[in-house]
């Protein structure tokens, strides 16, 4: 169920594309939805005098199929670093010239050689925000039924027990079979990464016995239900769930969302700003990287979007409540339980969907 | 292409059209009028199906497009590789046929719902007054000046817990605890029914429009009672609305991919989920046009078996 933004996205951006006029400048960006202040594209198009063309997707699966079919028409999309690994053994992405890029520097060296694991040399990409999956949940739901409990564990969704305590408020858990899947096996002590078989029956038989408490699986709908509390717990994006925290707060309604990295640890994921080879204007897709790359518009973003930015010289800009907010720039210590994921296997992923459908079909 | 150029009989000086030319024309016309839907089945469908039978015999590879090529020329020998067994496969793994089986239960169950609710409205709308036909008629077709995914996206606002029917009736007393109806099969059935309730009430319309009053005359005088001649009059002369509508209904729902996903819970295993996982998820382009075939083949062909056979009937009679 993660197309529900795309489709409407889809169909609002073809009556946008077709309008438009061959002398303009345009650049065609194809971004994650709800993953960029609106103030950064006007003010973009302002300064170059480009018009952009913006599409939205809810699933890397998505724009994956969109990138393989050939012909996107994209100039600039943002792919997971770990998808991002076989798309680049496809041959699908142009390199980035640096030398377009003067505010390069301003990238995290320390960032840039983690993602250096699925895109080496970080010759495609360019980090764009980085995040956790973590829990969120509507603190008031939650403590009337499990007490006062710290929310610190993913007990609260992996244990069946809790899970049937938050199942009549609504659990949601992400559409996204190889991340929910890591989660659940580093949950069960083994290697996230892990191809083994028996490992993926192992996660496999852990989320069908929580299942039953699970209301829906999806990757964007879990950010307003939970600010209006048709959900009260999620397997999600930190920087989603804390939107949707932003949202009830401003709502009025007395919602209060929270948002955890519990503490057997979890996925740490980076976007990363690429181009396609077929991109019919790489010129604008790389005023536009540069452009994010400044610390202003960077720290615009991710005081909006509540992700990290990979960027130093935008941490000094950044409005209070983001930068201290260990939800979106988790300390030292929580970082370190952190990890990342690599890219599948096709025969895996085959094993992978099938588990996934058997879970989520109950049966 | 002389008997269709007009220029022969005119050169004459009065202009006199021979009954060649005529009949020249007449069978042009005729081919021309026939190649339309000729032309647009072949365009639509044909070039598509064959596309997706190539890619469904191929296999998959990290590449664009993500499949291998069928032709391999390496400048001496031209290779065909055919691959079967996307084909074997889905015969081995019970997924596909639960799946199957799945979604022609939800289509059927939502044909029989829809063709229910929809046969007492065509029914009134076809003995209303002819100033009334019109509006009631447009009414029907009026949703469809809105997108289909917008008027799903409204049901979701009615049917969600802190939805429009919940706050109706929790403001009403009736209900204390809010309903689930979202992301169930009630709200599965609903939407399907819902999207599709035109499309049965348009063929049944246009056959009981033409019901003969007099034939209901006849059969009262022969001492039908209301609920027979319904039985035994008026529903035997409106089967091929009934079959055309239920068609036109069990066709799509059959392959529905958007109303359960946005309404459906995620244990509603449906053909078009199947479709959309092997697509996306598993990025297994030659399987998922081999799935798309299947289902083609096993739900077109029995229809047009089905088809077949009651023409024949038809012809028979």
């Amino acid at each position: 169920m993660t197309f529900k933004k795309t489709l409407l996205g889809a169909v609002l951006g073809c009556t946008v594309s077709l309008g438009a006029i061959a002398e303009e400048q345009v650049l065609n960006i194809y971004n994650w939805s709800d993953y960029i202040s609106p103030e950064a594209v006007s003010r973009f198009e302002k300064e170059t005098g480009i018009r952009v063309n913006y599409d939205v997707y809810d699933s890397n699966e998505v724009l994956e199929a969109k990138l393989m079919s050939g012909r996107s028409g994209y100039d600039l999309v943002v792919p997971s670093a770990f998808f991002m690994e076989r798309q680049i053994q496809a041959g699908i992405y142009a390199e980035v010239d640096r030398d377009q890029l003067s505010n390069y520097g301003n990238l995290d060296g320390q960032l840039l050689k983690t993602v250096a694991r699925n895109d080496p040399d970080n010759v495609h990409g360019v980090p764009y925000t980085w995040g956790t999956t973590g829990i969120g949940y509507n603190v008031d739901l939650v403590r009337e039924r499990v007490g006062d409990m710290p929310i610190d564990s993913w007990d609260l969704i992996f244990k069946p027990e809790l899970a049937a305590k938050v199942a009549d408020c609504g659990l949601a858990v992400l559409d996204s079979p190889a991340e929910v899947v890591a989660l659940a096996l580093n949950y069960l002590g083994l290697d996230p990464n892990s191809e083994d078989k028996a490992d993926l029956d192992k996660a496999e038989a852990l989320l069908a016995s929580v299942q039953p408490h699970i209301k829906y699986f999806h990757s964007s709908q879990y950010i307003s239900d939970l600010a209006n509390g048709e959900i009260c717990v999620a397997l999600g994006y930190n920087g989603d769930v804390l939107q949707a925290q932003d949202r009830a707060a401003s709502a009025g309604q007395g919602v209060e969302i929270g948002y955890s990295i519990p503490k057997e640890g979890s996925l740490a994921w980076f976007d990363l700003m690429a181009i396609p080879a077929d991109a019919p204007h790489p010129e604008a897709a790389h005023k536009f990287i540069n452009f994010v790359l400044q610390p202003e518009v960077a720290a615009g973003i991710s005081n909006f979007v509540y992700y990290a930015v990979a960027n130093t010289q935008a941490q000094p800009l950044l409005n209070d409540d983001v930068r201290s907010n260990p939800g979106v720039y988790p300390s030292e210590d929580v970082k370190a339980t952190l990890f990342a994921q690599n890219a599948h296997t096709a025969k895996f992923d085959r094993l992978l969907t099938r588990a996934w459908v058997r879970v989520k079909t109950g049966r | 292409m002389n008997t269709i150029s007009p220029s022969a009989p005119l050169a004459t000086g009065r202009w006199r059209p021979s009954l060649q030319w005529l009949q020249g024309r007449l069978q042009v016309g005729r081919g021309l009028v026939a190649s339309v839907p000729t032309l647009w089945l072949g365009l639509f469908f044909l070039i598509p199906f064959a596309v997706v039978l190539k890619i469904s015999l191929a296999e998959t590879a990290i590449a664009v497009p993500p499949y291998s090529a069928l032709f391999d020329w390496d400048g001496a020998v031209a290779n065909l590789s055919l691959n079967l067994g996307n084909y074997r496969f889905l015969f081995e793994d019970s997924l596909y046929l639960d799946a199957y089986l799945n979604s022609i239960k939800v289509a059927a169950i939502s044909t029989l719902i829809t063709l229910i609710v929809a046969y007492p409205m065509a029914f009134m709308i076809a003995r209303s007054s002819p100033g009334r036909r019109v509006v009631l008629l447009s009414l029907v077709i009026l949703p469809f000046w809105t997108s289909f995914l917008l008027r799903v996206y409204a049901w979701m606002g009615f049917l969600k817990k802190n939805g429009i029917i919940n706050d109706l009736l929790l403001s009403l007393g009736i209900i204390d605890q809010p309903l689930t109806m979202l992301q169930t099969d009630f709200a599965v059935y609903l939407g399907i029914i819902y999207t599709y309730l035109p499309f049965m009430i348009l063929p049944l319309y246009s056959t009981l429009e033409k019901l003969d009053d007099s034939l209901l005359e006849a059969a009262e005088d022969l001492g039908c009672r209301p609920l027979q001649r319904f039985w035994l009059v008026i529903v035997p002369l409106s089967l091929p609305g009934i079959v055309a509508g239920c068609l036109l209904v069990f066709i799509p729902a059959v392959g529905e991919f958007v109303i359960p996903a946005l309404l459906g819970s995620s244990d509603t295993l449906m053909i078009g989920r199947v479709l959309w996982d092997e697509f996306f998820l598993n990025r297994d382009w030659p399987m998922a046009s081999a799935v798309a075939i299947l289902m083609l083949f096993f739900l077109v062909v029995p229809i047009m078996l089905l088809r077949n056979a009651q023409g024949r009937k038809e012809e028979a009679a």
